[in-house]
């Protein structure tokens, strides 16, 4: 959503995937430190598994973050310049 | 260990779990409102205005794949016969993967066609043109239609949703985000899914592999429950029902790994309209490789709990050994380990992760259905020459209607027992003599135009022949208890189209030579085949060669250890 030229922000598949995976993973980690209980540990033979996939998450979540800010996506002015008219494939 | 109740396995999924699973339903249909406002003509609807980057286009090769039929499937071979199951993934899909993107992609995409029939129409005119895009058409709504009983079933028995009910919603998200975004929604949400699943499958295995003693503790329990076959991949007698181990190995070899796996990756137009969407010919011609690196490892987090679950789940234990299992059958593998191991919060995202995958198995199979609807069938047969905006319309009704289709069509799924069989058995009907088809007509340019349909029907009729010799409902007179039957229908319908194209085309008279630039290789100019290797397509690391090369070293190696 920074500064870059048109409309892609918003739109960019690597933002989406930032987001979503971010938010699963503040859940997951908050879920995992403060809410697990040792019937939880239990049921996963000992493993924290919230916590850990919840980091898991946000480090997938900053991978992608990072990625569309360092490389934005730029959509040319023209939707698909270079095609030629449609339906003319005859 | 809690012995499960019978035949019960609702999961207990709090609000936590369902508050993860509206947040990904929500980011889901966000897509398809977005995705909206770049659609202006049927092209940006059906084919994403050809413009996206190959790692997009490559992951949503493979999860258009991995729909929820695939993974619950998968996930019961696994149970069912342990190891030889990756033969699905690795001779059963790299080798086609490279070859579509090496081979055949400088054909489709440097074509322009906008569809898999298409090419065939250029190729060969009206008559094989027909046969596909008619067969195609069916064979996605049948195949939507049970990836929706599949997601009914699922539902009703994980989360207690009556069957109707979750018929309907899942079918009104997919249709509302396919209908307003199109393909380019449909792909934004295939990679999604991509993750999704990743996310939930990856710590069901670490959590699985931790139970029973990581991968040794796992090959020493199934040992001692006297597996053998289930631990190597090789000569899989099990999987195939083919008793004799080399007529099994030649079975896997040429039925799975050649036949069936180039038919369905190679020429399916689900697939391949994937690749088509992308923005250059490089990045199509990447697609298939890129997207063939997950699926060479997507099995370890697919097979390997379906393994897991034969040993720590009783029921599934007990279907291995031939005792009383309680009503559970191998489908159900995937959802009963879930609920044994994953607490409330991972639940939800394994819950998410099941629905994304039946959600985009669906959205491809809508979303191929339309395109060839539209184009192909309603374009070329019924309403010719009429502006953009109709057949854009055209593209959103069919969408509609083939969702209704597959509603209909869902209870035809009902009457099998393994939905793997009957997938399968579908595939090689329609998709093994097409490979052959295309395969010739690319390279050889005498091929006729009546030796395109002639062999694209003659290898289809063998396929149903064999379907029907061998199963036992029917005529029953082959006896081939695996997935063999379906094997040997591919290879047959394969040999039949090529022995049929050849004798057809003997007796008529070829296509004209100037009618097949771009369609055949000896008629396509070298500078048409190859790709730019300039500005987004520069780099070795973006070679096609080069990176197809590495999966196959990758694959090569995997079997090497786990052979």
């Amino acid at each position: 959503m920074a500064g870059k030229s048109h409309r892609a922000g918003l739109f960019d598949l690597r933002l989406i995937i930032a987001v979503l995976f971010g938010i699963y993973g503040v859940v997951l980690t908050i879920v995992g430190f403060g809410f697990t209980s040792d019937e939880d540990l239990a049921k996963a033979d000992g493993l924290n598994i919230n916590l850990w996939s919840g980091l898991g998450m946000l480090v997938l979540a900053a991978f992608f973050g990072v990625w569309t800010f360092t490389k934005p996506l730029i959509v040319p002015d023209e939707v698909s310049a270079e095609e030629e008219p449609a339906g003319g494939a005859h | 260990m809690p012995v499960l109740a019978q035949a019960d396995l609702r999961l207990d999924a709090n609000p936590l779990d369902y508050i993860l699973l509206v947040i990904y339903f929500a980011v889901v249909l966000g897509i398809g409102v977005m995705a909206r406002r770049s659609v202006s003509t049927s092209l940006d609807f059906l084919l994403s205005g050809r413009s996206l980057p190959a790692w997009v286009t490559g992951l949503a090769f493979i999860s258009a794949n991995l729909g929820a039929i695939e993974l619950l499937g998968m996930a019961a071979n696994g149970a069912q016969y342990g190891l030889p199951t990756v033969h699905y993934y690795w001779i059963g899909a790299i080798p086609a993967m490279v070859f579509l993107g090496l081979v055949m992609m400088p054909f489709y995409y440097g074509s322009k066609v906008r569809s898999v029939p298409e090419f065939l129409r250029r190729r060969f005119g009206t008559g094989a043109h027909l046969v596909n895009a008619l067969s195609f058409a069916l064979a996605q709504v049948l195949i939507a239609g049970v990836n929706l009983y599949a997601l009914a079933l699922l539902l009703n028995l994980l989360l207690g949703w009556p069957i109707p009910l979750s018929i309907v919603i899942a079918a009104l998200v997919v249709l509302t985000y396919t209908t307003l975004g199109g393909l380019s929604a449909a792909i934004y949400n295939e990679v999604l899914q991509f993750f999704v699943i990743v996310a939930a499958l990856l710590p069901l295995t670490i959590v699985g592999l931790h139970k029973v003693g990581g991968w040794n503790g796992l090959v020493d329990k199934l040992t001692a429950k006297g597996a053998g076959e289930e631990l190597g991949a090789w000569p899989a007698t099990e999987l195939t029902g083919i008793a004799n181990p080399v007529l099994s190995v030649i079975g896997i070899v040429f039925g799975l790994g050649f036949v069936l796996s180039f038919g369905y990756w190679t020429t399916n137009f689900a697939e391949v309209q994937r690749a088509l969407s992308a923005k250059s010919m490089s990045a199509a011609r990447r697609t298939p490789i890129i997207g063939a690196f997950p699926k060479a490892l997507i099995p370890f987090i697919i097979i390997i709990p379906g393994m897991i679950a034969a040993v720590v789940i009783p029921q599934v234990q007990a279907l291995n050994e031939g005792g009383d299992s309680g009503g559970i059958t191998y489908n159900e593998t995937l959802p009963l380990l879930i609920r044994e191991l994953l607490p409330n919060g991972m639940l939800g995202i394994a819950i998410t992760g099941l629905l994304a995958s039946f959600m985009a198995g669906v959205a491809a199979n809508v979303s191929s259905f339309n395109t060839v609807f539209t184009y192909d069938l309603w374009q070329d047969y019924v309403k010719k020459d009429r502006p953009d905006e109709y057949y854009l319309r055209v593209g959103r009704l069919a969408t509609i209607g083939g969702t209704i289709i597959a509603i209909g069509t869902a209870f035809i799924a009902s009457g099998y027992g393994n939905i793997m069989d009957y997938i399968q058995a579908l595939f090689s009907f329609f998709n093994a003599p097409l490979f052959a088809t295309f395969i010739l007509g690319m390279f050889w340019k005498r091929m006729s135009a009546a030796a395109g349909w002639i062999g694209l029907v003659a290898g289809t009729l063998g396929a149903v022949a064999v379907f029907v010799m061998a199963d036992p409902k029917l005529l029953g007179v082959l006896d081939l208890p695996g997935q063999g039957a379906s094997f040997v229908g591919a290879s047959v319908a394969f040999v039949l189209d090529i022995v049929v194209s050849v004798v057809v085309t003997m007796f008529t008279k070829p296509v004209p030579e100037k009618q097949l630039g771009g369609l055949v290789y000896s008629l396509t100019p070298k500078a048409d085949r190859t790709h730019s290797t300039t500005g987004d397509d520069a780099g070795w690391y973006r070679s096609p060669a080069l990176l197809g090369g590495g999966v196959l070293v990758l694959t090569t190696a995997l079997y090497i250890i786990f052979g």
